[in-house]
């Protein structure tokens, strides 16, 4: 029997009301804008971009305002905003050693090509709260000096000159490229997909596999090979056009990790790698990434799978916090009817039990 | 589709395109007040929609998909019959139509030269410029790595 209960309506147009109400806060305070949001919290439009991905920074400041900070409800209200819009296509791959750096590091060498470019970075910060923050800041303005001319070679590509480390798998032009927006995940799942997938993971989620792999739990060994931040140029074949059109440029932040050996009776011991790609500066988000997309390659590595990280099935049914949060958040949802019957089986099964008590009191004392 | 395949016309309306993209949609208005405009149709109305981003594993194999952006895209027609096109990261249509009317322009022989001038070499130039301020913002924090040498040699 399905029993229709009405009555809500007016209770959430009001909730509603609540809400915006609250959302405001306090009146006498000035409203934040979406360009304080886009500009002053960065980091956050940042992630919101990347796990609801969409690069549109205005969108997802939007979506941060509107959920009030709450990221996995602003994630979740860019997610369904893409729906709203038709696709024109996919881009030419990006080209991250073409990107205009603004930050890269890396911990396999001191000396390189380009350097070591710190960038805008909390990294020898002393994470001491900043009196100056609480008023107004005017910060010094950026100090500059000549820059050398000439792009950073990527780290992987100096190593790979000398086959030190494994070749990026190369492009089949058979293949279509994997894409779980359109079609429904299913294992084994081939690396586009997965990257994909751990592309658009909870950072929080992923943070966590990465460290577990690191405390043992599909150990492989990384060293943080480079991490780059800057800007990279983005072209889209138009067929009306008839040429790759410039589209502008995006954020990317990019996380080589390099691993321990592979090898065989054929092939010379060779590092290997984990990649990890994200909108905006992601940098804890990337290093997760590749660790964790290093971790998933065990099937292909002839690892044995032993950790959770290693599992592609528990990581990428998992990973998504806006599938996530729906299946949890679902349980607040009116299941009346569904308890009702679980009550009724309760009841009956306790009814039993005390039945089935007095039968076998009332046996014994009859036996004594 | 790579740039060596291109004729001269369309290297110069991809470099124009690249410019115009990196530029706000108020700078291409201003600087357009400068040329006379002739008579066009929009042949395609600006409209929204969606680019997946691809990336690559490992920066240099197989493509993959990193997530959407949204882009705007627009058509125009002079009276003349040059069609040009224009599309840009974002939702802003106006922006999209300017482009697609400087792409229009400078395949004609009339105005190609007053775009260049008047529109696209200011707008260059601001470009560049804002690379050069980011290079050398950027270049303030290089490490350099030296030596403590204790002791006398």
């Amino acid at each position: 029997m399905y029993v229709a209960v009405k009555g809500g309506e007016r209770a959430i147009e009001n909730a509603h009301r609540l809400l915006a109400h609250e959302r405001r806060g306090d009146r006498a305070v000035p409203e934040v804008s979406l360009a304080q949001i886009s500009n002053q919290l960065g980091l956050a439009v940042d992630r919101v971009m990347t796990e609801g991905s969409l690069y549109d920074r205005e969108l997802a400041a939007l979506a941060i305002k509107q959920a009030r900070g709450d990221m996995i409800e602003a994630i979740f209200l860019l997610r369904a905003f893409r729906a709203t819009l038709p696709r024109f296509g996919s881009s030419e791959p990006v080209d991250t050693s073409q990107m205009q750096v603004r930050r890269r590091v890396s911990s396999t060498f001191k000396d390189m090509p380009g350097g070591q470019v710190l960038g805008p970075t909390f990294d020898y910060t002393h994470r001491l709260l900043d009196p100056e923050l609480t008023g107004e800041s005017s910060p010094e303005q950026p100090v500059m000096t000549d820059a050398e001319p000439g792009l950073m070679p990527r780290v992987t590509d100096i190593l790979g000159r000398d086959g030190l480390i494994e070749a990026s798998p190369a492009e089949d032009p058979e293949k279509p490229v994997g894409d779980l927006t359109r079609d429904a995940l299913s294992f084994p799942a081939d690396r586009d997909l997965r990257l994909q997938n751990l592309a658009r993971g909870d950072e929080g989620y992923l943070l966590a596999l990465g460290y577990s792999t690191q405390r043992g739990y599909g150990r492989s060994h990384p060293f943080a090979g480079e991490i780059r931040l800057g800007e990279v140029d983005v072209e889209f074949v138009a067929e009306d056009v008839g040429f790759a059109v410039p589209l502008g440029s995006i954020t990317l932040t990019e996380c080589q990790m390099v691993n321990q050996f592979k090898g065989s009776d054929t092939e010379a011991p060779c590092f290997t790698r984990g990649y990890g790609l994200a909108f905006g500066q992601s940098e804890r988000k990337v290093m997760s990434m590749a660790l964790v997309d290093r971790a998933l390659r065990a099937r292909e590595l002839g690892e044995d799978i032993k950790a959770p990280a290693q599992d592609e099935e528990f990581v990428m049914s998992h990973s998504d916090n806006v599938q996530a949060t729906g299946f949890v958040e679902h349980l607040k949802l009116p299941h009346y009817v569904d308890f009702q019957s679980e009550l009724g089986l309760l009841r009956k099964l306790r009814k039993e039990f005390a039945d089935a008590n007095e039968t076998a009191v009332a046996l014994q004392e009859a036996a004594e | 589709m790579t740039s060596s395949s291109l004729n001269d016309q369309q290297t110069r309306r991809r470099e124009a395109m690249g410019v115009l993209g990196h530029c706000a949609t108020a700078d291409i208005a201003g600087y357009l007040d400068a040329v006379a405009i002739p008579a066009h149709e929009e042949l395609r109305r600006p409209e929204n929609g969606l680019v997946m981003l691809r990336g690559r594993i490992g920066g240099d194999g197989a493509p993959f998909n990193l997530g959407e952006a949204t882009v705007s895209r627009a058509a125009v027609r002079l009276a003349s019959g040059e069609v040009g096109f224009g599309y840009t990261l974002g939702r802003d249509g106006t922006k999209a139509h300017l482009i697609a009317l400087c792409d229009a322009l400078i395949q004609t022989a009339e105005f190609s030269d007053a775009v260049e001038t008047n529109v696209l070499a200011p707008l260059r130039a601001r470009v560049v410029a804002d690379v050069k301020r980011k290079a050398a913002e950027t270049a303030a924090t290089k490490v350099d790595f030296y030596t403590l040498v204790r002791g006398e040699g």
